[in-house]
């Protein structure tokens, strides 16, 4: 098993071990690898609170990338190799302490294609050739399919879930139920396989693994070239809160919402099953990645969407869950809470002292600091307006609010942008972020 | 509200404190065994309505009270409106018209229906032009439906630019005399709105209600 202790690694979807591929040609492998090491070792320090020697800036981008690099967000998400020069460009340019796993997090255009993924609209799919892509969110699992659900998950996702959102998958509901096929029963029950439907699946389902093989291989050069220029990846894969696997996957924002009153109780047994299978997940795919670091982007946990008693009756205890088990495997979580999280400071603080990254997207700071400073590391969070629609000297000045009222303040704070680089970001605004840092914190 | 009969009172009450089956229960009799006016009981939900916003304000109900006070009032209305019968001229007064949609480019819409319903049951008269809005299908919804208020909504940072777009395309259309705009979205902050252009910005549903209250009370 791949040790879990450095920067390597790749996005959720793709949970192979990097190292395959050749190191990129660096000035000196041995500087570069010194300066990898210092790099990681900022990282770690503020996860372990202690003081690095600088506040450490992370680069997380996707579409933004389009922009730096000229082509457009389709290029981005189906050129592979212009993906990979634009996003190692990006890190001799701005030389952040870590990135995300960028060629992972968006070249995955021709492996949706190929599994003809319906939850998503992207570049040409959809959306403009120039336009992000944006999810769909639909009730994919009916109000009534609970029980369903909780007695069986995997049947449910074989004959349900799977065709409903990916069309490669669609041959599947066709598939026999497999719990009770027994002895003579077996030879009948897979008769289903030999049908047109279902073989049809199995062809599109080889084809698109295969196209996804190819996409992880790109991915894993990239965490390798930027390896060998001394960078590593501040997280090698991502994961899900249940809370919002169900919301966002399963029932859709509105029936979520009113399964809150209308189905407590299962949805309080699907949230428990859910944070056990995800937990699974997330340790396997973590430990594969070789890095230690699990990105979990939190959507529904914001101030606005839920109150305190709902939020501690739902939202948190499967997750602190899922959180306690990964610290246990000797990972580090890394949520990022997005809105305003104002309000759940208080709640998210009840986690053992020195072991995760809470990345907030609008939630202030110096409030977070001072409230959950003694127990994380904070990473964030310049915000979009400023970053998209203000001057590098605006830039300059959020940077600077940040280093002296959180960094120097005793923050262990990993400087970002609010949710990465906004798309529309213009470049000299991420120079000044790089810029600002060094002047204000090292 | 003034002098609620004792099911009235219970039924904006079950209402307000999000007991949907009792509730409904009790429309449905209220409507169709006992014949009770329609209107005096889409006047109960607005009642109830207000009860909601006003926990909302104060913090003590959520965006999920709100969506389900929407299905409650969903369900009372597809009972009622069948029933209602308006004498020429006796539709009910609103309070002002409002025009509303996701700009182009974004396709995000729950923020956007949350704040058409609660424009709805606020008593104006709201027209949803849905998502990825062109800027010229803004244009000429204003030209024919002559707003007080256009919304726009988006939720991804690309919307900043597509907001300012539209409110630009609206004042060189010369429509903005007398008409007010304001932005909504996850993103959406002072600064997003000084770029913008727009008369003001909301975080959330019932500071859309209340900015159009002002708005339209102020030309009233």
């Amino acid at each position: 098993m791949p040790r879990l202790d450095r920067g390597g690694g790749m996005n959720a979807a793709l949970p192979v071990a990097a190292g395959s591929a050749a190191a990129a040609p660096a000035a000196s492998a041995t500087d570069a690898g010194a300066a990898y090491d210092a790099r990681w070792q900022r990282i770690m320090d503020c996860v372990a609170l202690r003081q690095p020697d600088r506040m450490p800036v992370a680069f997380y981008a996707t579409f933004w990338l389009a922009r730096y690099g000229g082509i457009s967000c389709r290029q981005l998400m189906y050129d592979y190799e212009a993906t990979k020069a634009i996003a190692e460009r990006a890190l001799l340019e701005f030389e952040p302490d870590a990135c995300g796993p960028l060629v992972a997090m968006i070249a995955s255009g021709r492996s949706l294609e190929a599994i003809g993924f319906k939850q998503l609209q992207w570049p040409g799919h959809g959306v403009g050739e120039n336009q992000p892509f944006q999810y769909l969110d639909r009730e994919y699992m009916k109000p009534e399919e609970y029980d369903e659900f909780l007695f069986d998950p995997t049947g449910f996702y074989l004959q349900k879930y799977l065709p409903r959102v990916a069309g490669a998958f669609e041959g599947f509901d066709e598939l026999p139920v497999f719990p009770g096929l027994h002895y003579f029963r077996l030879l009948t029950g897979i008769r289903a396989f030999a049908r047109p439907g279902v073989r049809e699946s199995f062809e599109r389902i080889v084809a698109a693994a295969e196209e996804v093989e190819r996409f992880a291989g790109h991915a894993a050069d990239f965490v390798e070239r930027a390896r060998g220029h001394g960078y590593p990846l501040i997280n090698g894969v991502n994961a899900v809160s249940p809370y919002d696997f169900i919301a966002d996957y399963f029932r859709g924002a509105t029936g979520m919402m009113k399964d809150l009153f209308r189905n407590r109780d299962k949805l309080l047994e699907m949230l428990d099953k859910a944070s056990v299978f995800l937990l699974r997940q997330t340790i396997a795919t973590a430990r594969a990645s070789g890095n230690p670091i699990v990105m979990i982007p939190i959507h529904w946990a914001p101030d606005a969407f839920m109150s305190p008693k709902q939020f501690e009756t739902f939202w948190w205890p499967p997750f602190r869950k899922m959180l306690l088990g990964m610290i246990e495997a000797g990972l580090v979580p890394m949520p990022l809470w997005e809105a305003d999280c104002s309000k759940r400071l208080e709640t998210i603080r009840d986690v053992p002292p020195g072991k995760c990254i809470y990345w907030f997207e609008r939630t202030d700071l110096v409030r977070a600091h001072e409230v959950l400073g003694d127990v994380v590391a904070l990473r964030g969070n310049l915000s979009p307006s400023v970053m998209t629609t203000g001057s590098a000297a605006d830039v300059d000045q959020a940077v600077r609010h940040l280093a002296e009222n959180v960094f120097h303040k005793g923050g262990r704070l990993i400087l970002d942008c609010a949710f990465g680089v906004p798309d529309e970001t213009p470049v000299e605004n991420v120079r000044a972020m790089f810029a600002a840092a060094r002047r204000y914190a090292g | 509200m003034q002098d609620l009969s004792g099911d009235e009172r219970q039924l904006v009450e079950w209402l307000a404190d999000m007991n949907e089956d009792e509730a409904l229960g009790l429309a449905r009799r209220m409507l169709l065994e006992e014949g009770r006016d329609p209107m005096r009981v889409l006047a109960l939900c607005r009642e109830a309505m207000d009860i909601v916003g006003k926990r909302f304000e104060e913090g003590e109900y959520f965006l999920p009270e709100l969506v389900l006070a929407g299905e409650m009032l969903e369900t009372i209305g597809a009972i009622a409106k069948p029933l209602i019968q308006l004498a020429p001229g006796e539709a009910p007064a609103k309070l002002g018209k409002v025009l509303i949609g996701t700009v182009h480019g974004d396709l995000h819409d729950i923020g956007k229906n949350i704040v058409s319903f609660m424009l709805d049951i606020n008593g104006f008269e709201v027209r949803d032009i849905g998502i990825d809005v062109p800027v010229e299908r803004f244009l000429e919804e204003i030209r024919s439906y002559r707003p007080d208020v256009v919304g726009l909504s988006g939720f991804l940072t690309l919307a900043f630019d597509s907001m300012k777009e539209t409110v630009e395309a609206i004042g060189a259309a010369g429509l903005r005399e007398g008409m007010k705009i304001m932005i909504g979205g996850g993103q959406i902050d002072e600064t997003v709105r000084g770029y913008t252009g727009a008369d003001a910005f909301g975080t959330n549903a019932v500071e859309a209600v209340n900015l159009c209250r002002g708005w339209t009370a102020v030309a009233a």
